[in-house]
């Protein structure tokens, strides 16, 4: 027994392992290249799997002859729409894409056929030896013609191509607009834009045809709703499909739902009976999409004199492209995260989600709400200039006190918008300097905000949300597992610094095992900022209860109660005595009689905070929100339209920043994907053929032109977060187009309804202003 | 199919290896091994294959494997020495100048030819040398502070 305790280490020197900036645990791997990716997995003598893709935006699939390609030698295995059980799509009530197109192709790339063959020269030839009989039918590349009257269906019973629409409203919208001082509507329009993870998608597929069982490696966000459709579309008992997740080169969305090509790859390696592995490139990415869609909004707001928000009624409509995919959450998120950031008492909102013959739309970084913030956040600029309000004084004028329940039942508990907003003042000098800079330079400011999590996750079961299993065996180690994958956010150190903080034990102590399904406890996935939130509780919940565990052991040796245990790390002591254990002893003692110690701990959204009763009132509803504001400076040159982005200040309310350095390296990203978003990036297609299906054409922002982002963290401690921690990863993408267009009014006094923000569209509403203002002196004079 | 033999010095040691005449670099370096070169784009677009070859910046999806005959090649590979990470490497390590990771080797390949140019580079020349190295995660921010705390670390070593 150690007695040893000279040094009981005071709490607040003790070496904490929350609220410090934390290097990433497996970032040595990253920065020395030994991390592996799913393209740099060994797969000595596996197949080469290839996709054949439509060449019509669309047609009916008369035949589809694969003989020739089977023929071929060294071709081990060619596949179509017709070797799979089942369709699949991420919302159970709305699976309609196959793996590989059956009776129809809908978009240009979708794919039609799959090969595997011993090398890529052999799969090339055997995939043009596979003959399409395809009959054209009419394709829609525009929402307005996919909805007209007599426009062919893409789906059965989808009537005017509408894959939902949404009709909701809260609160007395007429009366708001009646007792409005100021009314104003105006329409904008969003370019559809695209992930840009830089690793583009791949898959390595094993399969034991003696045991008839499937293991899948893949580019994935969420490693099991990918075991789960794998398991459906191939009709195999999900006993017997393993996902594993390696190294993920980013997701941002694109990576939250099954993609076709991870189910093609699992039907190869089962028709080949072995190992395939697919590579997609940069083009098939841009192909498979799942982006952000193309939008079209109008907005209308009232407003009192002070700049108070009576009334809201908004429009939008999406094209989501040829199939459902989170097509009906991203419509019902834009008109959710109407509400929530302000406090507004009377919202209309209508949505249509269209179905065309484009790439399938799907969730992007600040799902379904980018948008729909750009022209609210716009509107309110537009609208304090008209009333001579400054812009930040009238969203002070609607400002949310929390505990606060809004009008469409979602729930705000923490809400550091007001802390925002006067750090980005302060930091901007935004008193002093607005209306005050050159003609060309401008200030602009934006709100936002975002979930922590969808408190309904998209496959209801009534499990937990989070489940996170601790081991502790004889080496004293203790490993996390979880099923959350790290996608370079960081999730996995996040949770390692969780579990440590609770034991009071260095993170050295840590290991993490995630996303494996043989070994890991299920997990939602990544998406919609939910890991740091609904993970890390249950993290914390399983530490707790192996606190729990080692205190009752070490209480038990030291023959006192657990009461009396002072718990201190990598040791403990009696309260008041110099008695005491190391934790290696502690360690021994809690494996007697049990042996090496699993528990877990789990956790799930209260109740109240999973939205109303309303049909899609899950969307939108979380546990806790995030929030952001943000001033951008920008310089504007106005013989050629150029946008200089100068500098970026943002407060982003992350509850708590469980690890600084991720949270901030968060938020620079967030406003980088803005930017991008913002000024430049923009998917074009020529009757349903990609323009841009690369990283020279679709440009996303480099170092040279990305500007300084200052960011600070606003902690309010939300009630149910981990430690009071939120979201810090999407929230404040939402507020930069917005902030962006709005600098540019302040800037040039132009003001931009359609984004991207190019140089041509700038200069175009340059001109057009100079045009407009000679014409109203001239009348003015006459 | 036509093949050659191919020397070449790759991270300090002589090799020679048979290869397709039309073989690209980055496909030759990731087929001995060196899967710390990565390809993020269909060609040239991205930067994350980026090595250096006599010491320049090299996007080996575009370079012909043959073409760099007898040429000093390093990838990411070759910065950490007995166990200890390169100055550039900790400092991206400590100060997150990598996210996801995937840009990270090729972002600091081009980072090492600056430093080895230019010991003490400005912000605006550190933007201009990773310019055709495009990262996702980071808006770049923490890349650049990255890079600058390496070059401290060596001025005040
Ligand atoms: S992989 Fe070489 S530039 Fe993208
Ligand atoms: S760290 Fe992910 S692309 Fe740069």
């Amino acid at each position: 027994m150690d007695t040893s305790a000279e040094s009981r280490v005071p709490d607040a020197l003790r070496e904490r392992s929350i609220g410090r900036p934390t290097p990433l645990i497996d970032g040595i791997e990253k920065v020395t290249g030994r991390a592996r990716y799913t393209a740099d997995l060994p797969s000595d003598g596996a197949l080469v799997g290839m996709i054949l893709r439509s060449p019509v935006a669309h047609a009916v699939i008369v035949a589809i002859d694969t003989s020739r390609a089977c023929a071929i030698a060294g071709v081990r295995a060619v596949v179509t729409g017709q070797d799979f059980a089942a369709p699949y799509g991420v919302i159970p009530i709305a699976q309609n894409e196959w793996p590989l197109a059956r009776d129809r192709v809908r978009y240009r790339g979708e794919p039609v056929a799959a090969v595997a063959a011993v090398d890529r020269e052999t799969a090339l030839a055997a995939l043009a030896a596979i003959e399409l009989r395809l009959e054209p039918l009419p394709a829609y590349f525009k929402a307005a013609d996919a909805r007209a009257a007599d426009a062919v269906l893409l789906h059965e019973k989808k009537k005017g191509n509408v894959e939902r629409d949404v009709d909701h409203a809260f609160g007395d919208v007429d009366q708001g607009f009646a007792a409005a001082d100021l009314v104003r509507e105006q329409s904008f329009h969003y370019a559809e834009v695209a992930h840009g993870q830089i690793e583009r998608n791949g898959a390595l597929a094993t399969y034991e045809p003696e045991r008839d069982r499937l293991t899948m490696q893949s580019t994935t966000q969420v490693p099991y709703y990918l075991h789960l459709t794998l398991a459906q579309c191939l009709g195999m008992d999900s006993a017997h499909v393993r996902v594993v997740k390696p190294f993920v080169g980013g997701g941002f969305g694109h990576r939250v739902e099954p993609l076709n090509f991870e189910m093609v790859t699992g039907a190869l390696a089962r028709a080949a009976g072995g190992v395939v592995r697919m590579e997609q490139s940069r083009e098939d990415s841009f192909l498979t999409h799942r982006g952000r869609p193309e939008t079209d909004i109008r907005l209308k707001l009232g407003m009192k004199r002070n700049g108070e928000i009576t009334a809201v009624d908004c429009e939008i409509v999406q094209r989501g492209g040829a199939y459902a995919g989170y097509g009906l959450v991203t419509i019902l998120y834009a008109g959710a995260l109407l509400h929530a950031l302000y406090k507004v008492d009377a919202v209309r909102y209508r949505g249509y989600r269209i179905y065309t013959n484009t790439p399938p739309c799907g969730a992007m970084r600040g799902h379904g709400a980018v948008d729909a913030r750009h022209a609210f956040e716009a509107m309110l600029d537009s609208m304090a200039e008209e009333l001579g309000l400054d812009p930040i004084a009238l969203r002070r004028a609607n400002l949310i006190v929390p505990p606060y329940r809004t009008q469409n039942d979602l729930q705000v508990n923490s809400y550091g918008v007001p802390e925002c907003l006067a750090w980005v003042e302060r930091a901007s000098r935004w008193r002093e300097r607005k209306g005050t800079l050159p003609r060309g330079r401008g200030l602009g400011i934006a709100c936002s905000h975002y979930v922590s999590g969808s408190a309904k996750p998209v496959h209801w079961s009534g499990e937990p949300h989070a489940v996170v299993n601790l081991r502790l065996d004889f080496d004293g180690a203790i490993t996390l597992l979880t099923g959350a994958a790290d996608i370079g956010q960081g999730s996995s150190t996040l949770l390692a610094q969780v579990a440590a903080e609770v034991l009071m034990l260095p993170l050295a102590r840590m290991r993490v095992i995630a996303a494996d399904s043989a070994l890991t406890p299920k997990d939602n996935g990544s998406y919609s900022s939910r890991v740091s939130f609904m993970v890390g509780n249950a993290a914390m919940r399983a530490a707790e209860a192996l606190l729990d565990v080692l205190v009752n052991a070490a209480a038990k040796k030291l023959d006192v109660s657990p009461a009396d245990i002072e718990w201190l790390g990598e040791r403990c002591v009696v309260r008041g005595t110099d008695r005491g254990l190391a934790f290696a002893s502690v360690v021994t003692a809690a494996l007697v009689d049990n042996g090496p110690v699993t528990v877990k701990g789990t956790w799930s959204a209260p109740p109240e905070t999973q939205g109303g009763r309303l049909r899609g009132a899950a969307v939108g509803s979380t546990a806790g929100f995030s929030y952001a504001a943000q001033v951008v400076e920008v310089s504007v040159d106005q013989d050629t339209g150029a946008v200089k982005v100068e500098h970026v200040w943002v407060a982003h309310d992350c509850g708590f920043a469980i690890n600084p350095l991720a949270a901030t390296g968060q938020v620079h990203g967030a406003i980088s994907m803005g930017m991008g978003q913002a000024m430049q990036e923009e998917t074009q297609y020529h009757q349903g053929l990609p323009l841009s299906p690369n990283f020279l054409d679709y440009r996303l922002p480099t170092a040279v032109e990305s500007p300084p982002i200052d960011v600070h963290l606003v902690e309010t401690i939300d009630p149910l977060g981990p430690f009071g921690a939120k979201e810090a990863s999407e929230g404040a993408l939402h507020g930069f187009p917005p902030a962006l267009t709005n600098a540019i009014a302040d800037a040039v006094g132009i003001r931009l309804t359609e984004l991207p923000a190019t140089p041509d569209r700038v200069l175009d509403a340059i001109v057009a202003k100079r045009r407009k203002d000679r014409l109203d002196a001239t009348r003015a004079e006459s | 199919m036509a093949r050659r033999l191919l020397k070449l010095t790759v991270n300090g040691r002589d090799r020679e290896d048979a290869v397709d005449d039309h073989a690209l670099l980055v496909d030759h370096l990731r087929g001995i091994g060196l899967t710390g070169v990565k390809q993020g784009c269909d060609a040239g677009e991205c930067g994350a294959c980026t090595v250096l070859v006599d010491g320049e910046p090299r996007l080996a999806c575009i370079t012909l494997a043959a073409s760099v005959e007898g040429q000093r090649v390093e990838t990411i590979e070759s910065l950490a020495q007995n166990g200890r990470m390169s100055r550039l490497q900790a400092a991206f390590h400590e100060k997150l100048g990598t996210q996801c990771g995937f840009c990270t080797p090729g972002m600091i390949m081009s980072a090492e030819a600056l430093l080895r140019r230019h010991a003490q580079p400005s912000e605006r020349e550190i933007r201009a040398a990773l310019g055709g190295n495009v990262c996702r995660c980071t808006g770049y921010v923490k890349i650049v502070e990255s890079v600058q705390c390496a070059c401290a670390a060596a001025a005040g070593a």
